[in-house]
């Protein structure tokens, strides 16, 4: 409606909203999309609320039990109980994802980026290939081919390096230790991380690839200054995608260690901090009444734990938002 | 630092498929030569042959000899990375680097040449490119700021920046304003007309006014057809191709009959 025409009536002056001229028709294929998308979205709310209820209610006594009573019914008191085992969680994923992310990132840019065609799809069937492999058969693997063949490295180690307290004290003697742990963990944690930063990888845009390019770069330097910046937020939640599972992770790492409740920096001896999936794992079935809710509780720090590492990634990610591609 | 380019007997190819057939010319230095063809004609195809970005499509390939001064970009040994240092390209749309801020867009290149230049050369580079690019006065207080906060006409000037810092013999430049409203347009036009005082440069245009404004000479290509290469039909003195062209198809296409 104009405004320079002088309105006739008082009709005239207020805008009339399409939806009375043109009734929306009911669909019900629309309907019927949105009550499913809705139920998903709210099942997902619902399964997350009641698992952390769930968590809570649990984990109460062992948060509200006095001291001396924990100390004589459960494993200890709650709070200085679970420290080790908080640390040795964090201890273990984090040099996962220190040897796993190197290597991922290198397959994913050559598949995306070097590899001739052919080559590149099946090196990434490949690796997905390693995402099916259940997580028990890697546990085997790590005691039973990784850890022996770890050894003479493990010695090297200790010998050459040993005056770093990483790789101090004694080595221990069957090859099961955090290291060993930590290179079956990053195994695990490889084709996620590959598989996503291949995406990401592929998706950059040609013009950024082909501005590089026409500037003369090489092909890494290309890398450097297109994909790699293109890809970062990628690489951000990939990774933190691959720690999630890498903290969560319980087989591998209750078969392959001996864990103590020990905090010990040191990754080639045979004392290795136990890590909060392991340790629930490995007491629960005998755990009851106050053990219990201890172990629950247990459970709980881990949720906070890993909650507090995706916390930190989307905020790196968030940080650059106006760097990123989007715009 | 402008030089003459000579193409002899160039065919380009995708694969099997023959894109680009038989071309020869020669580009003058100091000038601005456009090219000019319907959609699917071969001219960006050819453009990109000229600092040897064709090859970075897989299976692309080229068969000829493009010499600039004498010597042969396709000769033996010749490295495509340095070959594209010395010949700049601007591309169809602003591709400024999103993460990375004005100034460092505007170094981009040159820092891959020179990896230590002192931080008082930097900026002298950095205020020549922008203010031979015009547009150093727009974003002269803003340089920490990332490229991609600029309008598309801003960033593509950037861009030109980006590529004149590196001082090229050749700038390429592959239907820089289709994706620039007309008044950015006109600003890079004006820009092409100071640039060409130093450089040589060679534009693809759809814009038949464009060509006819801004450049020396013009080469028109065309296709016999669907799947059939593009050739160099025709190539002259702007003001003689726009006015009485040799060929037939040349007058048609620029009489408006058919493209």
């Amino acid at each position: 409606m104009s405004t320079d025409t002088l309105p006739e009536s008082p009709a005239d002056v207020a805008p009339q909203p399409p939806s009375s001229l043109i009734p929306a028709k009911k669909r019900i294929g629309d309907s019927v999309f949105k009550t499913l998308s809705t139920g998903a979205g709210t099942t997902i709310l619902v399964i997350l609320a009641l698992v952390a209820a769930f968590l809570l209610v649990q984990a109460i006594p062992a948060l509200t039990t006095p001291q001396d009573q924990q100390l004589a019914n459960g494993y200890g008191y709650f709070p200085t109980w679970i420290v080790p085992f908080a640390f040795g969680t964090v201890w273990a994923a984090a040099w996962a994802l220190l040897l796993a992310v190197p290597v991922a990132l290198g397959i994913a840019l050559f598949i995306s980026h070097y590899a001739p065609r052919r080559l590149a799809q099946g090196l990434g069937y490949l690796i997905d290939l390693l995402a099916a492999v259940p997580s028990v058969v890697f546990g085997l693997w790590g005691i039973i081919v990784l850890a022996p063949a770890m050894m003479p490295v493990y010695t090297w180690l200790n010998a050459y390096l040993g005056w770093i307290p990483l790789f101090g004290g004694q080595v221990s003697g069957t090859g099961r230790t955090l290291l060993t742990a930590a290179v079956v963990l990053a195994v695990m944690i490889l084709p996620i991380i590959t598989s996503l930063t291949r995406e990401v990888f592929l998706q950059t845009p040609k013009l950024h690839e082909e501005a590089a390019l026409a500037l003369g770069a090489t092909r890494w330097e290309m890398v450097k200054m297109s994909v790699l910046p293109f890809g970062r937020a990628g690489i951000v939640s990939a990774c933190m995608l691959g720690l999630g599972r890498a903290l969560g992770e319980t087989m591998a790492v209750a078969m392959v260690l001996s864990g103590s409740d020990v905090i010990t920096i040191e990754i080639l001896t045979s004392t290795n901090t136990n890590t909060i999936a392991a340790t629930i794992a490995q007491n629960f079935p005998e755990a009851f009444a106050l053990k219990q809710n201890q172990l629950i509780a247990g459970g709980l720090v881990l949720f906070v734990i890993t909650l507090a590492v995706n916390m930190i990634a989307r905020w790196i990610v968030a940080r650059r938002a106006q760097y990123s591609g989007a715009n | 630092m402008s030089k003459r380019i000579v193409v002899n007997n160039l065919n380009v190819y995708y694969g099997k498929f023959k894109a680009v057939e038989d071309v020869d010319m020669v580009i003058e230095p100091r000038s601005v030569t456009a090219f000019i063809g319907p959609s699917g004609c071969g001219k960006s195809t050819f453009l990109r042959t000229l600092n040897r970005m064709h090859e970075v499509i897989p299976g692309a390939r080229v068969e000829g000899d493009v010499l600039v001064d004498g010597e042969n970009l396709y000769g033996p040994g010749v490295d495509p990375v340095e070959v594209r240092r010395l010949i700049g390209m601007v591309f169809q749309r602003p591709n400024p680097f999103p993460t990375m801020s004005i100034k460092e867009n505007v170094l981009a290149g040159v820092t891959l040449n020179a990896k230590h230049l002192s931080s008082s050369r930097k900026d002298e580079i950095v205020e020549k490119s922008l203010s031979g690019a015009n547009l150093w006065e727009e974003v002269k207080n803003r340089l920490e700021l990332p490229g991609s906060g600029l309008s598309g006409g801003q960033q593509q000037r950037l861009c030109i920046a980006r590529a004149i810092a590196m001082s090229p013999e050749v700038l390429l430049m592959d239907e820089p304003c289709s994706a620039l409203d007309p008044i950015s347009t006109l600003a890079i036009e004006d820009l092409i007309q100071e640039l060409k005082e130093t450089y040589t440069i060679v534009i693809v245009t759809h814009n038949m006014q464009q060509a006819a404004r801004v450049s020396d000479s013009t080469a028109f290509f065309n296709i016999a057809g669907t799947g059939a290469p593009g050739k160099l039909i025709e190539m002259g003195p702007t003001e003689k191709i726009f006015s009485t062209p040799d060929n037939q198809q040349t007058e048609e296409y620029i009489t408006g009959r058919f493209g």
